[in-house]
């Protein structure tokens, strides 16, 4: 086994280490983490291969890279120690390589000498290559990490660089640059980070009941997934004529990944109960601006053929099907019996949920068929939404003798007084 | 609407779901359309194991398709002939097989652009508009 330098991007710091472990799953690479810090974007893990450590990071969207460790110290003097201890045989075989030095300092800065004197101070591997700045196959890297304001950095790693990542895809998905966006649509880092762990690939069919714009059928489409969305507003999906859903699919030529659009309420899917679909990812609206909705009536009631003239109203150009609101909790319930009626063995659910910042720590929902895989948290100021990913378990592994048992929630009532969370959105949460 | 996506959906009403008479929805003034798109060899091979082939046939026989053979083709079926079932890993340098195209021709190519799907039990129909399909419910259905 052999020791990496994974550098992150220090951001959304609780999705990292889940994404970085749904690819060594969705890969079958054995992953050891040595160390990993939320406050810092440098983790070193031990893998089996070089080969291995390129396939774990090649599709990653939260890491930027990942090199050989060829050293680590708590100062330069240390640093050079480790560094002749374990590269003595590695940098031979690089001598007439052409190469180059850079030196990333994270929280830390250094002036152009004082990088040069630091890059000197390597000389001794001897390097007989040409210096290249572009594609050199020698890339070493000198990583500092520094306590913020501090004068030294506490940590030094110099690294080899094996591969980078997809994360320049964030730019290409970047809703300033799509034509056909709403106020819903998901943030494409987001979106390509819940693709990952979500294990959208090639081959693979996956479905968001709730698409919206399509921003998560457009990341699992870029992983090379088959995907099909629904959602109960037509006008989302329809748009307008060369902005709509399709349209979006066009600019990033992926419209042979859109298998269907269609529309749909969740809680009467025409799709047919059948182990079809590989993933499901959604982000359930809950309804701060209009109060989640589902087919029906509001306050029961309307079993009766309504007529307009002597046509039944629904078979009438332009109808619109009457929408209630409904529990977003139930909801959430709904979509969990879906999915683990529907996703093949192992198959993933991700799911995000907003929570008001002093219920963190409420419930998860659960069903007996799904194993929760990870949680990820995006804190706002006041509320912060929770990235949920299930494994649906293969059938063998199912304890058959428990019985699923429904929450019960209200039928009937407000928007407010069916979604807490909406109604502490609009009091403007507790003060915590 | 691709006719594979129609295999996959039956009424939407809650009485009908699980009947067989409501799958597969019958098409009824249906506008088929064919758009090319990418051959995609792993994928029609995952999704041969999940389809009603049955339900697939009658499809093809309502729209006036030519008959499908009488049971779903082997995953074999789709490389070239000879071809070692070790190589499948490599099936993106393989050529598909003429089975493969016509599949995916038929399934991910051919669509309904304008029309309605009936259900065969309660016989409520389900409008398709620039092959979007629409499955919302008026009260007195939900
Ligand atoms: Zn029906």
């Amino acid at each position: 086994m052999l020791e990496y330098l994974i550098r992150f991007s220090q951001i959304h710091e609780s999705f990292r280490k889940p994404e970085l472990e749904a690819l060594a799953s969705f890969h079958g690479i054995d992953l050891e983490v040595l160390k990993y810090e939320e406050n810092s974007p440098f983790c070193t893990v031990r893998l089996v291969s070089e080969k291995a450590a390129y396939t774990l990071i090649s599709r990653s969207i939260l890491a930027h890279a990942i090199y050989e460790l060829w050293g680590v110290g708590t100062d330069y003097p240390s640093l050079h120690a480790d560094v002749h201890a374990r590269t003595a045989s590695k940098s031979a075989s690089y001598k007439d390589s052409s190469f180059r030095f850079t030196i990333d300092s994270y929280q830390g800065k250094r002036n152009s000498t004082a990088q040069r004197s630091l890059i000197e101070s390597f000389k001794y591997f001897g390097f007989k290559g040409p210096i290249t700045m572009n594609g050199a196959e020698l890339q070493l890297c000198i990583f500092e990490d520094y306590e913020q304001k501090a004068e030294e950095p506490f940590m030094i790693y110099l690294g080899r660089l094996i591969t980078g990542s997809q994360r320049q895809f964030m730019d290409k998905y970047n809703l300033k640059k799509r034509r056909y966006i709403s106020t819903t649509s998901f943030d494409s880092e987001l979106a390509l980070v819940t693709a990952n762990i979500t294990h959208a690939a090639a081959g693979k069919l996956f479905y968001d009941p709730f698409m919206g714009t399509g921003s998560f059928p457009i990341a699992c489409a870029h992983f090379g997934a088959m995907t099909v969305g629904s959602d109960i507003d037509s006008r989302s999906i329809r748009g307008k004529k060369n902005r709509n859903v399709l349209s979006n699919f066009h600019q990033y030529g992926l419209t042979s990944h859109l298998l269907d659009n269609f529309i749909s309420d969740l809680t009467h899917t025409p799709l047919r109960v059948s182990r079809c679909l590989d993933g499901i990812i959604c982000d359930p609206p809950y309804g701060v601006r209009e109060g989640l909705k589902v087919l029906g009536k509001r306050g029961g009631g309307g079993e009766e053929v309504v007529m307009i003239g002597d046509k039944p109203a629904h078979l009438q150009e332009g109808y619109l099907a009457p929408k209630k609101p409904y529990s977003f909790n139930a909801m959430l319930d709904d979509i969990l019996e879906f999915s683990a009626k529907m996703l093949v063995d192992n198959g993933r659910l991700s799911m995000w949920m907003p929570t008001a910042a002093e219920d963190i720590e409420l419930g998860i929902p659960s069903h007996p068929w799904l194993q929760l895989v990870s949680v990820c948290v995006q804190p706002f100021n006041k509320w912060a939404r929770r990235l949920l990913t299930y494994r649906r378990l293969p059938e063998a592994e199912i304890d058959q003798s428990i019985i699923i048992q429904r929450r019960e929630y209200e039928r009937d009532g407000t928007a407010d007084e069916l979604n807490a969370f909406r109604k502490k959105y609009f009091e403007g949460f507790k003060e915590i | 609407m691709k006719l594979l996506t129609l295999n996959f959906l039956t009424c939407a009403r809650k009485t009908c779901k699980s009947l067989p008479a409501a799958f597969p929805l019958h098409p009824k003034d249906a506008e088929l359309e064919v758009v090319e798109t990418d051959f995609n060899a792993p994928f029609l091979r995952n999704i041969l194991g999940r389809l009603e082939w049955d339900a697939l046939k009658t499809l093809c026989m309502e729209l006036g398709l030519p008959n499908l053979p009488p049971s779903a083709p082997e995953p074999e079926a789709l490389l070239e002939p000879g071809a070692e079932m070790a190589e499948l890993e490599l099936e993106r340098e393989l050529e598909p097989t003429q089975t493969a195209r016509d599949l995916h021709n038929l399934l991910l190519e051919t669509g309904i652009k304008e029309g309605k799907l009936v259900c065969g039990n309660c016989g409520h129909e389900y409008a398709v508009k620039e092959g979007i399909a629409n499955f919302l419910l008026p009260s007195h259905l939900v």
